[in-house]
């Protein structure tokens, strides 16, 4: 059984003990452990069950590899799902719980055995449960996605808070082992501003579970006095818990700072902090990662990675087992059985699937008189949920046993795999090493940033240099690199002794045994998380999946929470085995961000509630909130919809709004509508440009209507443009098209023709635009006092300036309602005084706020078109009756030499004509396709769509406008409107004026 | 994430600040001009692997567009300048041959 062993545990503070619980068993540990040690250190060696087949698992690694011990933390709205144990520093009061298992995780109902496993081989779901057609979505969908599945999804709102930092560096070392503080230290020596950031909660790397001397002391005792120098020197800043997450174009870095810890204890308000770092130089130091063996059984609980079992042991102080058997390919799992066998416990056997090894390892192995086994693999592990024994087999040959050894624990070395991720984020090249058996950057081929320089440096493990001397000639090399860079002071570098020890070379095999039977390939897990094993890759590349992209999507090798760290390179071999090719030539996937999983949380940051989209707001928001408006979001802003009286429906309080506006007297905030002015000796030639109707021929002190395409003819935005003064224009635009009409223009003044002088300025947000509307407005304006309003001094689209009820104001006589209407300026700080003031005079006139529903409403009875309603982006002015305002005097606007295109003038275009629904009080669906001759199959007949429809409280009875095919010959005819496959409504086609088509209200 | 001096405020502005604005260079074709001009003006663009001449707007910044030859492959920048440089000014040209002998400005 794993216990914990006194004499080790590097780690550990044994006089604090914490508690915590699994599954709601109450379990104990001690201050530096992991969940996953503590787990271990109590013999929970059973952790989780596999996503697929529910099998048992258990702890394969000890870091951010780990593929199985996947737990749900915490409760309510601290439940947090998917944590990989290893990588949870244990805090007193942890609630773990295991994940995947129906019932127990002892007794799961859903663990598939191997008879049913095989009616779920890769791509099961495209070859398997077709038939019957009901049986997919009725049986076997619920069953599997019932079997399939990580952790539950939180049912409450994450209660911990998250933020951002912004930060610049000059050199950012990532990862904390021997290379990378050595690498700090060197860089920090010459006087350059060094991060080191570490993902675990510790540094030292796998050199901390190591026992080889540096200047005569232990390499752990060495690395400590290094991290003692880097806290004292102020030019290095040393963060733990910080994993970086991604490398982006020009020395860009995502890291994630996990805060948890500090978050319990009550010094920290944050749990995860995301950091965006812009750094001038990368130094990656990312180490190597151990990759498992394949073999039959390989996934039973209890079978580990050697470095895992010597970093539980040497740091933490727990064993893997009494009996441990040692597989391995390569010289790093001999360290492990010797600390084993030094800590007390048995080695029973080292298989090692070489033919011989020699070095020091070797010797001091065989001078312990552990039994080596060369040339031999494993069979087949035995046991369901722990190991019990393993069957020893020849390397060569299907498997047949030749002894069976008994065991509690099964360590394994496959190889190591230079960590690379972060070099490949950012295009650095990879390149196989044969000798090496990893991936390897490519520095000749080094992701760059704008002066195209290399911004990444590779040291240690992750560059190739695996060994403590090769180590140390590797940062020397590159630290003096960038120290030329850099252009620092020549510092000498340190001297260090190193232990000298010859190690035997490893070889690339990594399953065992080599013609393994098929029944034994269908044991063999090669992606522990995704449940892949070798026989789902030896149908894959059976049936065709020969590229590593296809054999990863079919299989999902890869594919789990874990991106492949351990399965990746083994799938890769196989698949290079299979095809007989060598494996630079079948290449790899690309990695990509994130390195390991991070928090939505620490996406989002503080972009939650009311600061995940703010509302942008008018200056009369708070009135329309205190008067019952029903709000619509009208681009970032809320308009609104109506106001509500009590025991109203909206369709009361819209056809109310309407009535009232049409009979006495509405008032509307309308300041959301862009303004725009512009202003110059240039201005009125440059609108022209701007705008398709003649600008420049506009008189001071009259208004517009005036409309804007995009260089392919499409309208885009309309609004009334106003001459202020001989050379200054307001422009008006579209609530939602502000911004983009801003831009719009500022954009062909700075490329095109910026050699007009004009000045364009945006001042939305500084007037308060209110609309007075009803036959009754002339009498309000009066009342309200200080400017003639009368018929003859403000004729139809006049402007007037001055002052009304003693606030300064712009007076436009404009009518988006059809009625007598003006549109007053003032400004923002004086708004809401205006407001209250036209309310308060108004009401003996019958005064009553509308909102966007009711102008709506009223601009269909008149025909009016909306940008987005009438227009789809595809729409010419002429479509929409506007011809009129597109000017065939001036030489050139936007727009003017997409309208000449033929299709632009073909008669069969959409045109925009009015709906009339025949003895129906029914509303016309919004969008609906409108057809002729009855429903066809071909969708032949269909002529167009519907683009607004309302209910009209002034006609009693709903209207409609709809874009149709040669709509201009239409008018009278009865057209038909599927509304389903049993309804159609019929109407009549008219001109899109329903009331008032003279205009007489408005010009009144 | 990209970043580049915007030749207009001098300020080294990360892609963020930014907003792209496409190819550069592109002749406006007006009225007059033929179909196929027309044509061309409205939807042909380059996408080279390699160097590329292209807008960008200061969005977050200064408000003003500016030009930038990037390569798109290994997004190295070899100089910006103003929106109103109708072809690309002979430094930027020189900074790309000086790296790059064998490039040709099609």
């Amino acid at each position: 059984m794993s216990t914990r062993i006194s004499k080790a545990g590097r780690l550990l503070d044994r006089n604090k003990r914490l508690s915590f619980t699994f599954n709601g068993r109450n379990l104990f540990g001690f201050q530096g452990d992991t969940l996953a040690s503590a787990l271990l250190a109590n013999d929970q060696v059973l952790v989780g069950r596999s996503f697929k087949y529910h099998r048992p698992r258990g702890f394969v690694s000890s870091g951010v590899d780990e593929p199985n011990a996947l737990m749900s933390l915490g409760h309510g709205g601290n439940f947090e799902p998917n944590r990989s144990a290893t990588t949870v520093e244990l805090v007193d009061g942890i609630e773990a719980v295991s994940q995947n298992h129906l019932g127990s995780l002892d007794w799961d109902l859903g663990f598939i055995n191997n008879f049913f496993a095989k009616i779920f081989p890769a791509g099961f779901y495209y070859k398997t449960f077709m038939k019957p057609r009901f049986a997919w979505k009725h049986l076997f969908e619920p069953i599997i996605r019932n079997a399939a599945g990580l952790g539950r999804a939180p049912s409450l709102p994450d209660e911990a808070a998250y933020d951002y930092f912004y930060a610049h560096v000059d050199i950012l070392v990532i990862g904390a082992g021997m290379a990378g503080l050595l690498a700090t230290y060197e860089l920090a020596k010459s006087g350059l501003k060094v991060t080191l950031v570490e993902q675990k909660h510790y540094l030292g790397g796998y050199a901390l579970s190591d026992d080889f001397e540096v200047d005569g002391v232990a390499v752990p005792k060495w690395l400590e006095n290094i991290e003692k120098k880097l806290i004292d020197s102020d030019n290095v800043q040393i963060k733990k818990n910080f994993t970086a997450i991604g490398v982006h174009d020009h020395g860009y870095l995502i890291g994630c700072e996990n805060l948890e810890v500090a978050e319990k204890m009550g010094r920290s308000s944050i749990r995860h902090r995301l950091w965006r770092l812009r750094t001038k130089q990368i130094v990656l130091a990312t180490g190597a990662i151990e990759r498992p063996l394949i073999f039959a059984g390989n996934d039973i609980p209890g079978v580990m990675l050697s470095s895992a079992a010597l970093d539980f042991y040497k740091l933490y102080g727990v064993s893997p087992g009494d009996r441990t058997v040692v597989v391995t390919n390569n010289d790093s799992a001999y360290l492990t059985a010797i600390n084993l066998y030094n800590a007390g416990l048995s080695v029973p056997v080292v298989i090692d699937v070489r033919e011989e090894s020699s070095g020091d390892l070797f010797e001091s192995l065989r001078s312990m008189g552990i039994r080596i086994e060369y040339g031999k693999g494993i069979a087949s592990v035995l046991g369901k949920k722990r190991v019990k024994a393993v069957e020893l087999c020849s390397l060569t040959g299907e498997g047949s046993v030749q002894e069976t050894i008994e065991c509690d624990s099964v360590i394994m070395s496959g190889g190591w795999s230079s960590a690379v991720h972060l070099w490949s984020h950012c295009g650095g090249r990879l390149i196989w090493n044969d000798q090496l058996d990893t991936f390897l950057p490519d520095a000749s081929k080094s992701p760059i940033d704008e002066n195209g320089e290399d911004f990444i440096a590779v040291v240690g493990a992750a560059s190739g240099s695996f060994w403590p001397s090769e180590v140390v000639q590797n940062v020397k090399q590159i630290v003096q690199k960038i120290q030329k860079k850099f252009k620092t002071s020549k510092v000498k570098s340190s001297s260090i002794s190193i232990q000298e020890i010859k190690y035997g070379d490893s070889n690339s095999k990594y399953f065992t045994p080599e013609g393994a039977s098929e029944k034994l390939k269908s044991k063999c897990f090669v992606d522990f998380q995704n449940d892949v094993k070798l026989s789902d890759l030896r149908l894959a590349t059976q049936e065709g999946y020969e590229s590593v992209e296809h054999l990863k999507r079919y299989t999902t090798l890869g594919m789990a929470t874990d991106q492949g760290k351990l399965s990746n390179i083994n799938g890769l071999k196989y698949l290079a085995d299979f095809l007989g090719r060598e494996i630079n030539e079948v290449g790899t996937t690309t990695f990509r961000p994130p390195y390991t999983p991070i928090s939505l949380g620490s996406i989002a940051g503080e972009a939650r509630k009311g600061l995940f989209k703010p509302v942008r707001k008018t200056t009369l928001h708070l009135w329309h909130e205190a008067n019952g408006a029903s709000w619509e979001p009208v681009g970032d802003w809320r308009r609104p919809y109506a106001y509500l009286k009590k025991n109203e429906t909206i369709e009361q309080a819209v056809s109310r709004e309407v009535t009232n506006t049409r009979n006495a007297l509405g008032i509307l905030d309308a300041s959301t509508l862009g303004k725009i002015i512009v202003s110059g000796p240039d201005a009125a030639n440059f609108l022209d440009l701007m705008y398709t109707n003649m600008i420049s021929t506009l008189q001071v002190g009259r208004c517009r209507y005036g409309l804007m395409c995009n260089e392919n003819g499409f309208l885009f935005d309309d609004g009334v443009v106003v001459r202020l003064a001989e050379e200054t224009f307001l422009c008006h635009t579209t609530t939602g098209g502000a911004d983009r009409v801003y831009s719009w223009m500022e954009e062909w003044h700075q490329t095109e023709w910026w050699n007009k002088r004009v000045f364009i300025q945006n001042v939305t947000e500084q007037f308060t635009q209110i609309t007075i509307a009803g036959p009754k407005s002339r009498l309000l304006l009066e009342e309200l006092g200080g400017l003639d309003v009368s018929r003859v001094s403000l004729k139809p689209l006049d402007y007037l300036e001055g002052e009304l009820a003693k606030i300064k104001a712009r007076v436009f006589r404009i009518s988006f309602s059809g009625e007598l209407s003006f549109e007053i300026a003032v400004p923002s700080q004086f708004g809401l005084e205006f407001w209250e003031k036209c309310l308060e005079t108004g009401s003996q006139f019958g005064i009553s706020p509308y909102g966007t529903e009711a102008l709506h409403v009223m601009r269909a009875e008149k025909g009016f078109i909306m940008i987005g309603d009438e227009t789809d982006g595809t729409v010419i002015p002429q479509d929409l009756n506007l011809g009129w305002a597109v000017s065939k005097k001036k030489k050139d606007f936007i727009g003017k030499r997409a309208q000449e295109r033929i299709f632009m003038n073909d008669p069969n275009r959409k045109t925009l004509v009015g709906l009339s629904l025949q003895n129906s009080s029914e509303k016309i669906p919004d969008g609906a396709s409108v057809i002729i001759g009855g429903v066809d199959q071909a969708n032949d007949n269909v002529i167009g769509h519907v683009t607004s429809t309302y209910f009209s409280p002034t006609l009693d009875k709903p209207i409609a406008m709809a874009l149709l095919k040669d709509g201009k010959n239409l008018l009278g005819r009865s057209i038909e409107i599927p509304v389903d496959s049993e309804k159609i409504l019929k109407a009549i086609v008219s001109e899109p004026k329903f009331y008032d088509a003279e205009g007489n209200r408005q010009n009144d | 994430m990209l970043r580049f001096k915007c030749p207009v405020c001098n300020t080294v502005a990360d892609e963020t600040e930014l907003s792209p604005g496409g190819e550069a260079h592109i002749e406006r074709m007006g009225p007059g001009s033929s179909d196929d001009a027309f044509y061309k003006y409205l939807f042909e663009r380059k996408n080279p692997l390699g160097i590329h001449f292209e807008r960008w707007f200061h969005a977050y910044g200064c408000g003003k567009w500016f030009h930038a030859a990037r390569c798109t492959k290994t997004m190295e920048i070899f100089g910006t300048y103003k929106a109103q440089e109708i072809k690309p000014p002979k430094h930027i040209i020189d900074a790309i041959t000086k790296k790059r002998p064998n490039w040709k400005n099609e």
